[in-house]
């Protein structure tokens, strides 16, 4: 006999019941790493943002002999403790490079120390209470302004907070990262091309394979290992160079783009292949013209997804040696450098209160940077998708 | 050497039948050899695909290749122009000789047979690219044209012995994807000729198409016989009917009859053969 509509009913309705209580587990998992990411974006912004800022006070700079020698006299006694030193420091520099200075007293916004700075963020804790007296006095007459820390972009990192920047370390992970696509790129495109295109299918590729599959998984900081042994020890490449903190995150690289690489080439049908081999073209050819081609943007978007995976990476660095206080732009890529994470990691180990801000801010500026490539590999892959 | 089965409808003597030639000669047809195929076998693996296949193809015909599937047929037509070294674990012996050579001696460059023996595939498959290059590219890739006039002037004949060009002469630059399945058909027919060849293989051509592109595409096929020898691969039993002059019956890899068209569909040899055309076998 067969089932009443209501039996069977009975039965859906428990049925129901399961999926209706899966949907909502599901989309409280969803709300819960939604409000995660939120309280870590709002944190970040709360607590970066202000690394955008600088104060400056407006004072009177006298230009004069004295000053030469003693650049601390170059400003009243009162704003004196105000004023950062890393700018005083630069003017007897300055008197030197333009002689028409000396013997004039100006009126000019300068730095403010990093305590000012703070205490204009509503930090009121590194100032003394005269000295706060004389921020609030110069705030009242307009003297005493937050205004865009360009010098955040454009120096490198420094002991005095409002000085530190995060230019030497962005230029030494553009080298870093450069070193690693040059290497990283053309042999992994080509070791996925031979293994997909070319090797036959044997124990032998089978093995490599296997092993390609795992070094993705293997932990940064055995790299780092490898490359400390081989290119710092064997082959003698200056420790804490972009070149060897770019061979390093090439090696850890190399199996990502092998793995995209090889799927960009699995994904082109067969029957392109056939047609090519049909009008008589070699293999090379049937790969160059028309294999590449069609895989080259899964193959950018895996790369670029690679070096935003290194970009990120501190640990097979800290190895190599470019976790380190490194103040001016490396001019070349042997010299030392440091990289974005690991100025992060600098400045997150520093006790002063206003060394908080400007990690955040330089996590803001590695999140931004790594959200736009990110992007950008999904805009290519979404403009070359191809139909066929 | 085929073995007949005692059981097997004979008519008369199974004239050349060992030697690889129809049993009955198609007299309207040309007789000048292009392949002949002797003792050949091939296997994937360890499995047979081909037993004994003897077979002589004259050119400026269309042969047609008929039979179950699974029998050997789009396997027989690679062998033509190698395309089998492509599939890992074939194994292959005997004799496919054109011109006097055998295709499969070491010396051979199966990019030169490939550019003699074209081949257009089941499923139309233009490359992503316009269909201008679809034509233009395998010319230039063998250097046989380089000035700009002369592509255009070969791309221009290519599509016109493929019946494309009036359709498609003012939209060259568009991709090749963007045709009909009919016209991407004949685009890639276009792409097998534009290199010259002299044997063009045809597997299944017009199985994914409409019957007005089918029929399309066979007076294409009996157009172009004239210039080259056609082997084709047909699951359509008036298809082969229609357009061939020679018909080869292939079963469970071997070649069970080879006849002229005529006389394999009014009057078959084999009892197989018989079955097969009448439909009395799957
Ligand atoms: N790449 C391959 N690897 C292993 N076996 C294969 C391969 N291609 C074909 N075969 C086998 O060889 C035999 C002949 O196949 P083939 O494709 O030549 O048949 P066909 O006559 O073209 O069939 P259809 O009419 O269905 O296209 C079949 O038994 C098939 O399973
Ligand atoms: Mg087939």
């Amino acid at each position: 006999m067969s089932q009443s509509f209501d039996e069977i009913s009975a039965q859906l309705r428990r049925r129901h019941r399961k999926t209706t209580r899966l949907k909502w587990m599901s989309m409280g998992a969803l709300g819960l790493a939604a409000l995660f990411l939120v309280v870590f974006f709002g944190d970040m912004l709360a607590k970066g943002l202000p690394a955008f800022q600088q104060a400056q006070i407006q004072v009177q700079v006298d230009y004069n002999e004295r000053a030469a020698e003693l650049p601390l006299a170059a400003v009243q006694e009162d704003v004196r403790p105000l004023v950062s030193r890393g700018y005083l420091r630069l003017i007897p520099g300055r008197m030197e490079d333009n002689p028409e200075l000396l013997g004039t007293t100006r009126k000019e916004w300068v730095l403010a120390d990093s305590a000012v700075d703070q205490y204009l963020k509503g930090h009121h804790t590194g100032l003394r209470d005269g000295q706060a007296a004389v921020v609030e006095r110069l705030q009242a007459d307009g003297r005493a302004e937050l205004r865009f820390n360009s010098g955040f972009f454009t120096r490198g990192d420094s002991k005095m907070a409002e000085l530190a920047g995060i230019a030497s370390a962005a230029m030494g992970t553009l080298m870093t990262l450069l070193v690693t696509l040059a290497v990283a790129f053309p042999i992994g495109v080509m070791t996925a091309v031979y293994l997909e295109e070319f090797a036959p299918d044997n124990r032998l590729t089978q093995l490599i394979e296997i092993n390609i599959n795992n070094l993705a998984a293997i932990p940064s900081i055995l790299f780092g290992l490898l490359g400390l042994a081989i290119f710092i020890n064997v082959f003698g490449v200056p420790r804490s160079s972009p070149l060897v903190g770019g061979l390093t995150l090439a090696l850890m690289t190399l199996p990502v783009i092998i793995i995209a690489t090889r799927t960009a080439l699995r994904s082109v049908p067969d029957s392109i292949r056939h047609a090519a081999f049909g009008v008589g073209c070699s293999r090379w050819q049937v790969v160059r013209d028309h294999v590449l081609p069609l895989a080259l943007p899964g193959i950018m978007t895996g790369s670029i997804i690679g070096l935003a995976q290194a970009m990120g990476e501190t640990a097979p660095l800290i190895i190599v040696g470019m976790v380190a206080f490194i103040p001016d732009v490396a001019a070349s890529f042997s010299e030392a450098a440091t990289v974005l994470p690991a100025q992060i990691f600098t400045w997150a180990g520093e006790p002063e209160r206003a060394f908080v801000e400007k990690t955040s801010g330089g996590i803001l500026v590695l999140l931004a940077v790594l959200i736009s490539l990110n992007a950008t590999a999904v805009v290519l892959r979404k403009t070359f998708e191809r139909r066929w | 050497m085929m073995n007949m089965p005692v059981s097997e409808r004979s008519l008369g003597p199974a004239a050349g039948q060992g030697t690889g030639q129809p049993m009955v000669r198609n007299d309207n047809a040309q007789h000048e050899l292009s392949v002949r195929v002797r003792d050949l076998n091939l296997w994937y693996g360890e499995t047979q695909a081909l037993k004994n296949i003897d077979i002589d193809v004259y050119q400026h015909n269309i042969t047609a290749l008929i039979g179950p599937s699974g029998c050997g047929k789009s396997t027989f037509l690679r062998c033509l122009n190698r395309m089998n070294d492509l599939i890992p674990g074939v194994s292959l012996q005997g004799l496919v000789e054109m011109d006097g050579r055998d295709v499969n001696e070491a010396r051979m460059d199966e990019v030169a047979l490939r550019r003699r023996v074209g081949m257009v595939f089941q499923k139309p498959n233009p490359f992503p690219k316009s269909i201008y290059d679809n034509i233009a590219y395998a010319p230039r890739m063998h250097d046989l044209v380089s000035r700009k006039v002369d592509v255009d002037e070969l791309v221009e004949r290519a599509l016109r012995d493929a019946g494309l060009w009036e359709e498609v002469k003012d939209k060259l630059q568009e991709p090749g994807t963007s045709l009909s399945g009919g016209q991407q058909q004949r685009l890639c027919i276009a792409r097998a000729i534009a290199v010259r060849p002299e044997v063009i293989l045809m597997d299944e051509p017009s199985s994914a198409l409409d019957p007005i592109s089918t029929a399309t595409i066979e007076d294409l096929m009996d157009k172009l016989k004239r210039q080259y020898t056609i082997i084709t691969v047909t699951h359509n039993m008036q298809q082969a009917a229609r357009v061939a002059d020679y018909t080869a019956f292939f079963h469970l890899g071997e070649l069970v009859e080879y006849n002229d068209t005529q006389t394999m569909f009014s009057n078959p040899a084999t009892k197989k053969a018989e079955d097969y055309i009448t439909g009395r076998y799957g």
